[in-house]
């Protein structure tokens, strides 16, 4: 399972790289998507892959069952998700006005203060 | 931005009330189970940007009745204050304040300090939505 | 007491999250907010005053959010450098609160300058104050999302262009830390930096661990504005308000150089020789590239931009020596910087206000007109270019003299180079701006329109600062002395952390 995760987090990277390398500023953004969600699942693999039951504590007990997941790692994934949903809708925004005042959805309009 | 269709509108009148109920349901229930003031929050903002599509920004603002930004800004002091009883109480900021009350009829009520923290959780979320959405949707008229 | 001491760890957060929030529930009354800026930031300099006393005292102040003891729960910790960054915030956050007066206009305001000031500088105060990674990556993310806003606020060209660069190497930035810090959870099972610390020692695959080292080291890179990755800095400093632009210049990237000094002193210590001389030569480069960029700017602000990055290199110089004179250079370094390069733009803002320009070319003649300004000016430029008896000349002396003492020649010999190049930047600014006579067919100097009374005590304050730093500079140096001192000896920063009870259970249930 490890190793199919392990080329579904790489093709997503690849594929974020790729869409962050073209001109059009709408697919930097997708690529950004895809760049947070890959993080995300790095987190998800490399806490470890387990078929274990959920980490809850049944009323009466002081312990999860034993073969548990981890829960600070969905933990964690779920605070990034929260991060990355307010960054990206503040992202869509930027690109949104950018789009108004420069009228292109082109990067190589928009050098114009790299010099 | 209206959709001019007369079966959302005249779901998007019944759906709010609902929505913003259940939004309360998951507030409430989320502290030992699934739910909480984020997803709460998300809820109560998704009902009213459907009655957004439903109808048109006035609307939506009139049935707001306040401005988002003034919930922005209400749950962010309410979520940060509520880490303060436990300081009083010489105790470290957040630590988590609970009070029981018995009701009538052998129930039993709980409060905390955590609850406080979610209701102003709730209240950023819909907030800052809302003030995102409202001003996109301004932009696009 | 311990009431007390957690109040002031967890203060410098909680103050400028409240200062905000109230900011936001009164946002229909500017009064209200700008008054909430000044009195917010002021109250924040003194509970930093306090803390940097007490940490002083304590060696290090631990508190365990909530009541959840480490490494379970997320603890804020101060040690000295943590006390002394956020004392800079507290400082920056006044003068910049207070020039915002004369600055930032109605329009600015009405979109929420006041709430986002509050946020960026709990979002650095948090980064600064944290003991656990990602406790360190969420308070990241939220100075980036202040700073994202407060960057395209007034929604000119050139903002959006300089945004999309800026948000794009950030956020790329935060999720190589996000990455790096599942791997490491991955590995060691733990977030607390102390505890992290202590278990990487039992790691075998030690390659790995200098795989992550990379991650961070990348991720901080950007973040600090390290060559090769320092394309946004001059992209978008100079496009927004000129007090966001001395908020940015003086605390942003140094958030990024304060993680580095972080996890590549207490976490990253297992193969300095590997990951250290990377950091050397990413050091020289990020001095030279920075300065030889502002060589061929004529732009005020573009200029000073660039000499960011170029004594960002110095920082990281003194933490790549890894020793304990260098490392207190580079904390030195730090404080005199954020300092000088916030008071620098400052000056630029006013010199707008009266000139109308930020070009070189079109400035002139300003010595004549406001001589104090001139006087003003020399005070941080020859600081910055190190000229004694200013603190920047202690500054480049302390991390030349480590230098020399490892015998890195090349580095000592970069570092003078550029010292000297900084100084041209600084006297081709002033010769421009000052010196020369106002430029015929350029309109004279136009009125500002409104009272500019406010922008001169932020200015004035700051230079009386670095003039203080260099003529009484004992104390400063003691305390990062002290600072370089916890920071290479991490069992004290572990034990404070963890508490002895719990290393003590660590080492028996090795045995």
């Amino acid at each position: 399972m490890e190793i199919v995760m392990a080329f579904v987090i790489g093709f997503l990277y690849a594929a974020a790289l790729y869409m962050m390398l073209r001109r059009s500023i709408v697919k930097l953004v997708i690529g950004l998507v895809l760049l947070s969600n890959a993080a995300n699942l790095v987190i998800f693999t490399a806490a470890g892959l387990v078929r274990g039951a959920p980490p809850l504590i049944y009323p009466g007990e002081l312990l999860p069952p034993s073969a548990s997941a981890d829960p600070l790692a969905q933990a964690l994934i779920l605070t990034a998700i929260v991060i990355g949903f307010g960054v990206l809708a503040f992202a869509v925004v930027l690109i949104h006005r950018a789009y108004e005042v420069v009228g292109a959805d082109d990067m190589d309009q928009m050098k114009d203060t790299d010099t | 931005m209206n959709m001019q269709s007369l079966i959302l509108r005249t779901a998007g009148n019944f759906l709010l009330p609902l929505l913003l109920l259940f939004s309360v349901f998951l507030l409430l229930r989320g502290h030992d189970e699934p739910g909480g003031g984020f997803i709460a929050g998300l809820v109560a903002a998704g009902a009213i940007v459907l009655y957004l599509f439903a109808m048109d920004i006035a609307d939506a603002r009139r049935v707001l009745r306040v401005d988002p930004r003034d919930l922005l800004g209400a749950g962010m002091a309410i979520a940060v204050l509520s880490g303060a009883p436990a300081a009083f109480l010489g105790q470290p900021y957040f630590t988590a304040q609970w009070w029981e009350f018995a009701l009538p009829g052998g129930g039993e009520l709980k409060l905390s300090t955590v609850l406080i923290f979610d209701i102003g959780v709730y209240l950023v979320v819909v907030g800052a939505v809302l003030t995102i959405i409202l001003n996109l949707a301004e932009a696009e008229d | 007491m311990s009431a007390y001491i957690d109040a002031l760890i967890a203060l410098p957060i909680i103050i400028p999250l409240l200062a905000g929030a109230l900011s936001l529930v009164f946002w229909r009354s500017h009064a209200a907010q700008r008054w909430m800026g000044v009195l917010g930031t002021l109250l924040l300099l003194i509970v930093s005053v306090h803390l940097l006393l007490e940490t002083w005292e304590q060696d290090h102040l631990v508190m365990h959010m909530g009541g959840w003891h480490a490494p379970f729960g997320i603890v804020l910790v101060s040690d000295m450098l943590a006390a002394i960054m956020v004392i800079l915030t507290g400082i920056i956050g006044f003068a910049t609160a207070v020039y915002s007066l004369s600055d930032i206009g109605e329009r600015h305001e009405r979109f929420g300058y006041y709430p986002l000031f509050h946020l960026l500088l709990a979002g650095v105060n948090g980064a600064f104050l944290t003991g656990d990674i990602f406790n360190l990556y969420v308070w990241f993310e939220v100075m980036l999302v202040a700073s994202f806003a407060l960057l395209i606020l007034g929604g000119e060209r050139a903002q959006m262009e300089g945004a999309i660069k800026y948000v794009t190497l950030n956020l790329v930035s935060s999720m190589l830390f996000l990455t790096a810090i599942g791997l490491l959870y991955g590995l060691t099972g733990t977030l607390n930096m102390a505890d992290i610390a202590v278990r990487l020692g039992e790691v075998e695959d030690t390659g790995l661990v200098t795989v992550i080292a990379m991650l961070f080291m990348v991720s901080f890179g950007i973040k600090a504005a390290a060559f090769p990755l320092f394309f946004w800095l001059p992209a978008s400093y100079h496009t927004p308000k000129v007090a966001v632009s001395a908020l940015f210049a003086g605390m942003l990237t140094k958030v990024g150089v304060y993680a580095l000094f972080r996890v590549f002193t207490l976490i990253f210590d297992q193969d300095v020789d590997y990951t250290h001389e990377i950091l050397l030569w990413i050091a020289m480069l990020t001095m030279l590239t920075g300065v030889l960029g502002a060589a061929a700017q004529f732009e005020f602000r573009r200029i000073l931009s660039f000499h960011i990055i170029s004594q960002i290199g110095y920082m990281i110089l003194g933490l790549a020596l890894f020793t304990p004179l260098a490392i207190l250079g580079g904390v030195f370094y730090i404080l005199h910087h954020i300092i000088v390069k916030a008071n620098l733009f400052l000056i630029s803002g006013l010199t707008y206000q009266l000139k109308g320009s930020h070009e070189l070319k079109e400035l002139g003649g300003l010595y004549r007109s406001h001589p104090m300004l001139g006087l003003l000016f020399m005070v941080p430029a020859l600081s910055l270019a190190g000229l004694p008896p200013l603190a920047g000349f202690f500054a480049k002396f302390i991390i030349i003299r480590a230098g020399i003492e490892v015998e890195a020649w090349l580095a000592v010999g970069v570092a003078l180079v550029v010292g000297l190049l900084t100084l041209y930047s600084m006297v081709k600014i002033w010769n421009e701006v000052f010196w020369k006579a106002q430029p015929a067919g350029i309109g004279p100097a136009r009125s500002p329109g409104r009272s500019l009374f406010w922008m001169w005590p932020p200015i004035i304050g700051l230079a009386l600062t670095t003039v203080a730093i260099g003529l009484y500079g004992q104390p400063v140096f003691e305390m990062a002395e002290r600072s370089a001192e916890q920071l290479l000896d991490t069992s004290r920063y572990i034990e404070a952390v963890l508490g002895a009870d719990y290393i003590e259970s660590l080492q028996e249930m090795r045995r």
